[in-house]
């Protein structure tokens, strides 16, 4: 019977074709779960989990919290804004002090790229990244490809098309990771400030004309604009950024065929995507959320059969 | 605490071949029913549920995932016969388990599809063999989800009696096997694997 072939998610990057099927076919089966009247089952109830989040989150936390609590298993939460991270305590440090509480898996998310490979590799605990900086967001790209092969059967031979802020989406480099491994073809479109140099390495197509792109398009992933992550100015203004980059009816009405409409959260409306489109039936944001759940049951039930 | 009750049914037990197959050394896998004799108990097993559940309008016939199906699906061509609506569905036990992160391998999961309540219902569990009731435990566990049944009974085509490691027996037996702990029953299904036949194979 088959298994993953690695003991942490820390990237799509590490893993194989055979594990996302695995894992989509497994996500199926908890999909299931998740819409009947009792939504528990008793899988985990020997696992510990510990939540560590040193940046802001509230879809993912909630996603991952909720998945544990229906897998049954019992769950620690952690923020850096309430902890001794505070008074100077090294990431190691503080994840070894909640490891010999004696828990099993840990849920990261880090403002630094790499944080969790770096923790993986120091530290004998299963782990799970849900974002580490500009890096990789593993779950979201997961949960991305399978509401898509929901829609559209297969991924193989489409086309989907990334739009925004690629530069500083830790979404977007999971994403294309994703798609290319399921064979489908990537474009990534935004302002050239905010498209990293590097990108052609990873065999992408690129396209500075939002139009263009949506024609060629079977699927499109709308990224917001990570001001946070800023520290100088990437476009002159966010009106300019609305007229080229935003979305709205208008440019979706002069396509002439009906492209699905996906976005990662938190949603600005009126920027990246107003709300009109946001709310059409073209989009499946809301399906996203709800797969995020089972995706993450998914993974962590398939990590925690790999613990001893 | 789960205990189901054994039923006093005589003509059935004077009919119930026990198979004492301790004692013969098996190298080689042993074909300890053939297809005749399947179908003699299909029949049989089907003619007993009638007899209980009347039209089977309070009945509910869950297959247990995954080889379950097979013997249910048989077992409901039979009762169909009789122009009933019964209601079917499949119950998938891989997230109830108790040896998840026990065993070396990843349990793998099988589809799960039961589209109605069961609240009130007799439930009957079907599936092929009856080893050491763990996986039957499991069922009654991922039952509560879908409401309380009024009564659960159990039907299994094999009952390798004196291997149970937990306190469960079935309502409806096929036939009695006598096996060691090391041997391993399958049953084997035209539909997948071509013949009708249950074996008895020794694992090395």
């Amino acid at each position: 019977m088959s298994d993953l072939s690695v003991n942490h998610l820390l990237g799509i990057k590490y893993l194989n074709i055979k594990d996302l099927k695995l894992i989509f076919e497994t996500t199926d089966h908890f999909k299931e779960v998740i819409n009947r009247k009792i939504k528990k089952v008793p899988s985990l109830r020997d696992v510990t989990i510990a939540n560590l989040f040193f940046e802001n989150s509230t879809r993912t936390k909630i996603s991952f919290e909720l998945a544990q609590k229906r897998l049954s298993a019992d769950v620690v939460n952690f923020s850096s804004s309430s902890s001794s991270v505070k008074k100077g305590e090294t990431l190691i440090d503080t994840v070894n002090n909640i490891l010999s509480m004696k828990v099993d898996m840990v849920v990261i998310r880090h403002p630094s790229p790499g944080a969790s490979v770096f923790l993986s590799k120091n530290i004998n605990s299963c782990i799970i990244n849900a974002g580490d900086g500009t890096h990789e967001h593993p779950t979201q790209a997961l949960l991305d490809a399978y509401s898509l092969i929901e829609r559209l059967g297969q991924l193989k031979n489409k086309k989907i098309l990334i739009v925004g802020d690629i530069l500083h989406s830790r979404v977007a480099l999971s994403n294309i990771f994703t798609y290319q491994k399921l064979g489908a073809e990537v474009m990534v479109c935004g302002p050239k400030s905010l498209i990293p140099r590097y990108i052609q390495s990873l065999d992408v197509k690129v396209e500075t004309d939002l139009l263009k792109a949506l024609k060629w398009c079977d699927a499109v992933n709308m990224l917001r604009i990570q001001n946070e992550r800023m520290s100088e100015s990437y476009f002159p203004s966010i009106r300019e950024y609305v007229q080229q980059f935003g979305l709205n009816k208008n440019i979706l009405d002069g396509l002439n065929k009906e492209i699905i409409i996906m976005h990662p959260g938190p949603i600005n409306r009126g920027v990246e995507i107003t709300s009109e489109v946001a709310d059409s039936s073209q989009a499946i944001i809301l399906d996203q959320v709800e797969n995020g759940v089972a995706i993450r049951m998914a993974v962590m039930y398939l990590l925690a059969s790999k613990l001893y | 605490m789960f205990r189901f009750k054994s039923r006093n049914l005589n003509f059935i037990i004077k009919r119930k071949k026990t198979l004492i197959l301790s004692q013969i050394s098996v190298m080689s896998p042993k074909k300890i029913l053939n297809a005749r004799q399947i179908s003699t108990i299909l029949h049989r097993l089907s003619f007993q549920l009638i007899e209980d559940h009347n039209n089977f309008s309070e009945t509910v016939i869950i297959a247990i995932q995954p080889r379950g199906v097979y013997l249910a699906e048989r077992i409901m061509e039979l009762l169909t016969n009789d122009s009933n609506k019964i209601k079917f569905c499949l119950l998938d036990v891989t997230f109830y388990r108790d040896d998840f992160r026990r065993s070396e391998k990843v349990l793998k999961a099988n589809k799960t599809k039961i589209d109605f309540s069961i609240e009130n219902k007799t439930v009957i569990l079907i599936d092929d063999v009856l080893f050491t009731g763990r996986s039957i435990r499991a069922a009654m566990d991922a039952l509560q989800a879908f409401g309380r049944p009024r009564a659960v009974q159990l039907l299994n085509l094999i009952d390798r009696r004196f291997s149970r490691e937990l306190p469960i027996q079935p309502d409806y037996c096929g036939t009695q096997v006598d096996s060691r702990l090391n041997q391993r029953v399958k049953v084997c299904w035209k539909e997948k694997d071509n013949e009708d036949a249950v074996y008895l194979f020794k694992n090395s």
